[in-house]
């Protein structure tokens, strides 16, 4: 079984524990949070176990990579700490089960776009960016063949990426793709962060969906009008795994003319949509998704936004119905995109 | 041309009367197992007159009638079991009034759920009425004819309970009105004259309802779906009771099913919540989930899976996709809420013994006074052989209502037998008498609720 590179060395020698410092959930002084991943390092109980709410944030904050997340995660199911209740564990497992047949294999020899799991949202792959991209995991019947699982960081069940992953990464290689573009930020975390913390070989490039964006639209800058809207960004859990392509959403807006407004809860800083907290075992936990998703949707408002800019399917899910609530249009950034060709999405006004 | 086929014609029209082999089969059987059977003679009419003339023909000619509304019953209730005359009551689909503060309307037979939700939506907007789980062809009528229930049956009880007042051709072509109405005023009571409910529940073996005033509710400006989930199936009577006593929410189903995955032997309870305000939204969620469900998520063995505005009515329905050939049927039955466990349970062995994947939903009548079940059998059109599993697993889940003490819910020939064959003497001897008083020639849907 693969095992995860984590060096407990590196956490002796840390002088800033910002993995837990800098948490926007558990408050810590420094000689507490260095005491409490001490423990879980080496496998002992730690309230943290307890209260994490699997925001994946501490992947980003550790400043040697020392992957402080995986490790919850995997100290969290060792010692059956589940962070979810039962039921809830139980039907994730099954989610990610396919049973409508085996996907239909078709060799690429080139890049190729990957919805994973979010087949049904194939609507927001149309028009000029990504005319000629051929596209995998297109039939939702047979969309788990393609599941990268790391959603399971959430329910404390690591064993089961460990135990799927590598079967999803042979589905995927058996299309022969040279460059695989994950549509989901989640897959690209599962295939460069994820597999490189357990060294899990992936034979083909990942690339994440924002670079391909930001890359399409250099290709077609003479067609770009700027979209002159505020823009909030809702950033998902997911990127925290892969913060060095954060940076595509500034280049995306600039390069499309939309302002990022100034907000309190952006980049590091950002709160997820609290989706995965709603449903947690500790208690009070739908009420503090319901605060924190008001929270940050005012925090929005507050600093101008028109726009609410997705990533996520499921955030947009999530807080989506919120943020038109409060006056703001929720949009995904493919759809943005799009309004900066000149093509007009469905629904737009 | 026969005589009958003449006669028809002169009392609804040319065009409004078949007796095409083609079209007589389309009318031989529903969507369901039973057995097909053929109409000599389809008939539409438009008007309570027209119903009348075709009843009295049909009682002087001594042939059956069979009313039918959608059709959708699937057990089999409007298959014309000896022939006859088939009356396709469609065609009588006028919305007649809406009483916006007392809150009814008053709908010929052969007004569908959709129509009167799409007219209430459109001209009504803050009045609703309890739509079932079927597609929304389905008529109202046809609904209060077999005890149906809809999504406000939690709060308010079978839809059959929100009748104000019927209109009734009985099997000589007389013309009755039952409620208020019947003394010449609104129709917006069903009491307090001395009852006289013989029409509800008989499949339209004692009288053709033409027309009827059904109770509305409010219609909150938020309606949306929470969903919390376990896995022993022993802890649902306990939380529904938890959830009713709250009387924070509307419809409240239990259900479990092998397909999708994710559903497989987990217990998803759905409730459905309403609010005029956001403020009312989250108060009510409070009172649920964390108040009243929170011991069972601290504690690992109850989830909350979290709340979409809008409603999903439950689809079946859906089940029919789990086989080749899209057929599907299901029992259903009125239960007391402590039976869950044996019926999802036992209901689950019956599927596998058939090679069926299991559904089995239960929706919650009024104050967890009883659940109505659905154990759902998909089964191939095109194979006689899986027609005959799923029959089979039919019977077998008929024969399991009686054994866990319930009543079968709009039972075919079959179940009718099973509950027949239970109902102490004298009150069928009572409902044999009425049925030959009412009907002596025995014309009204005959091979329903007949008692030897």
């Amino acid at each position: 079984m693969h095992e995860l590179k984590f060096d407990q060395d590196l956490c002796l020698r840390c002088g800033t524990q910002a993995c837990l410092t800098k948490c926007q959930y558990i408050e810590f002084d420094g000689e507490t949070a260095k005491k409490e991943i001490l423990k879980i390092a080496t496998g002992r109980d730690s309230f943290v176990l307890h209260k994490c709410v699997t925001c994946y944030a501490c992947e980003e904050y550790c400043p040697f990579g020392n992957h402080p997340f995986y490790l919850i995660a995997e100290r969290q199911e060792a010692l059956g700490i589940s962070p979810v209740p039962r039921p809830l564990v139980q039907r994730a497992v099954n989610l990610g089960i396919p049973f409508r047949g085996e996907p239909d294999i078709k060799e690429i020899n080139g890049p190729v776009l990957n919805m994973g799991a979010f087949s049904d949202h194939m609507h927001l792959i149309q028009g000029k960016l990504f005319e000629g991209l051929p596209v995998i995991s297109t039939d939702e019947r047979k969309m788990f063949h393609y599941f990268c699982q790391l959603m399971y960081l959430h329910y404390g069940k690591d064993s089961v990426i460990k135990k799927r992953l590598p079967g999803i990464i042979e589905t995927i290689a058996k299309h022969k793709p040279t460059e695989v573009i994950c549509f989901h930020d989640e897959c690209y975390g599962a295939y460069t962060s994820y597999c490189d913390a357990y060294g899990i070989e992936v034979p083909f490039k990942p690339i994440h969906f924002f670079e391909y964006l930001y890359n399409r639209l250099i290709e077609l800058k003479n067609m770009i009008q700027p979209v002159k809207l505020k823009v909030a960004y809702q950033r998902p859990c997911s990127s925290r795994l892969s913060p060095d392509k954060h940076l595509f959403v500034g280049r995306i807006f600039n390069l499309i003319g939309a302002e990022n407004v100034k907000r309190e809860f952006v980049d590091e800083n950002a709160l997820c949509c609290a989706g995965a907290i709603q449903g947690q075992r500790q208690e009070g936990s739908r009420k503090r998704a319901v605060i924190q998703q008001q929270r940050n949707v005012e925090d929005m408002k507050k600093a101008g936004a028109q726009v609410c800019v997705f990533n996520c399917p499921a955030c947009l899910q999530t807080i989506g119905d919120l943020v038109a609530r409060n006056g703001i249009k929720p949009i995904h950034m493919t759809d943005l995109c799009r309004l900066a060709i000149g093509e007009i999405p469905a629904g737009w006004r | 041309m026969d005589s009958i086929y003449k006669s028809l014609t002169a009392i609804v029209g040319d065009g409004h009367v078949s007796n095409r082999p083609e079209e007589l089969y389309i009318y031989s059987f529903d969507l369901g197992t039973a057995e097909p059977h053929r109409p000599d003679y389809i008939v539409s009419p438009e008007t309570t007159e027209q119903v009348q003339e075709i009843v009295r023909l049909a009682n002087r000619e001594n042939i059956p009638i069979v009313p039918l509304g959608g059709g959708l019953s699937l057990a089999g209730l409007a298959v014309p079991l000896k022939g006859g005359i088939l009356l396709d009551l469609k065609r009588m689909d006028q919305i007649i009034e809406v009483n916006e503060k007392a809150r009814y309307a008053v709908i010929e037979c052969g007004v569908s759920q959709g129509q009167l939700t799409s007219y209430l939506e459109r001209h009504h907007p803050h009045l609703t009425h309890s739509e079932p789980g079927a597609p929304p062809a389905a008529t109202i009528a046809g609904n209060v004819m077999i005890h149906g229930q809809g999504d406000l049956a939690q709060p308010y009880g079978f839809t059959s309970d929100m009748i104000l007042g019927l209109e009734v051709i009985l099997p000589a072509g007389e013309l009755l009105h039952l409620g208020s109405c019947a003394v010449g005023t609104g129709w917006f009571t069903l009491h307090p004259l001395p009852d006289v409910g013989i029409f509800l529940g008989w499949y339209g073996t004692t009288g053709i309802i033409t027309k009827l005033s059904i109770k509305l509710f409010p219609a909150k400006k938020i309606r949306g779906v929470g969903t919390f989930v376990v896995e022993d199936e022993n802890l649902i009577p306990e939380i529904i009771f938890k959830i009713t006593h709250t009387q924070m929410a509307e419809d409240i189903i239990a259900f479990s099913s092998a397909i999708p995955p994710f559903t497989r032997e987990l217990h998803h309870i759905n409730v459905n919540i309403a609010a005029d305000s956001e403020k009312e939204l989250e108060f009510r969620e409070e009172i649920i989930w964390d108040d009243t469900l929170g011991e069972y998520i601290r504690s690992g063995d109850g989830g909350y899976l979290g709340f979409v505005r809008g409603l999903q009515r439950p689809q079946i329905s859906k089940t029919s996709d789990y086989k080749k050939g899209g057929g599907f049927e299901y029992v259903g039955g009125i239960m007391p809420v402590e039976t869950y466990p044996q019926c999802y349970r036992e209901g689950r062995d019956i599927s596998e013994r058939h090679s069926i994947p299991y559904t089995v939903t239960g929706r919650v009548i009024g104050a967890a006074h009883s659940m109505m079940f659905a154990w759902t059998y998909a089964f191939n059109r095109a194979d006689p052989e899986t027609i005959r599993q799923a029959r089979e697993a039919l019977h077998e889940t008929d024969d399991l209502v009686m054994k866990l003490g319930g009543v079968i819910w709009k039972p075919g020939t079959y179940g009718q037998k099973l509950v027949l064959e239970r109902l102490e003497p004298d009150t069928r001897e009572l409902m044999k008498k009425i049925k030959a008083l009412i009907d002596p020639n025995g014309i009204m849907n005959p091979g329903n609720w007949e008692i030897p």
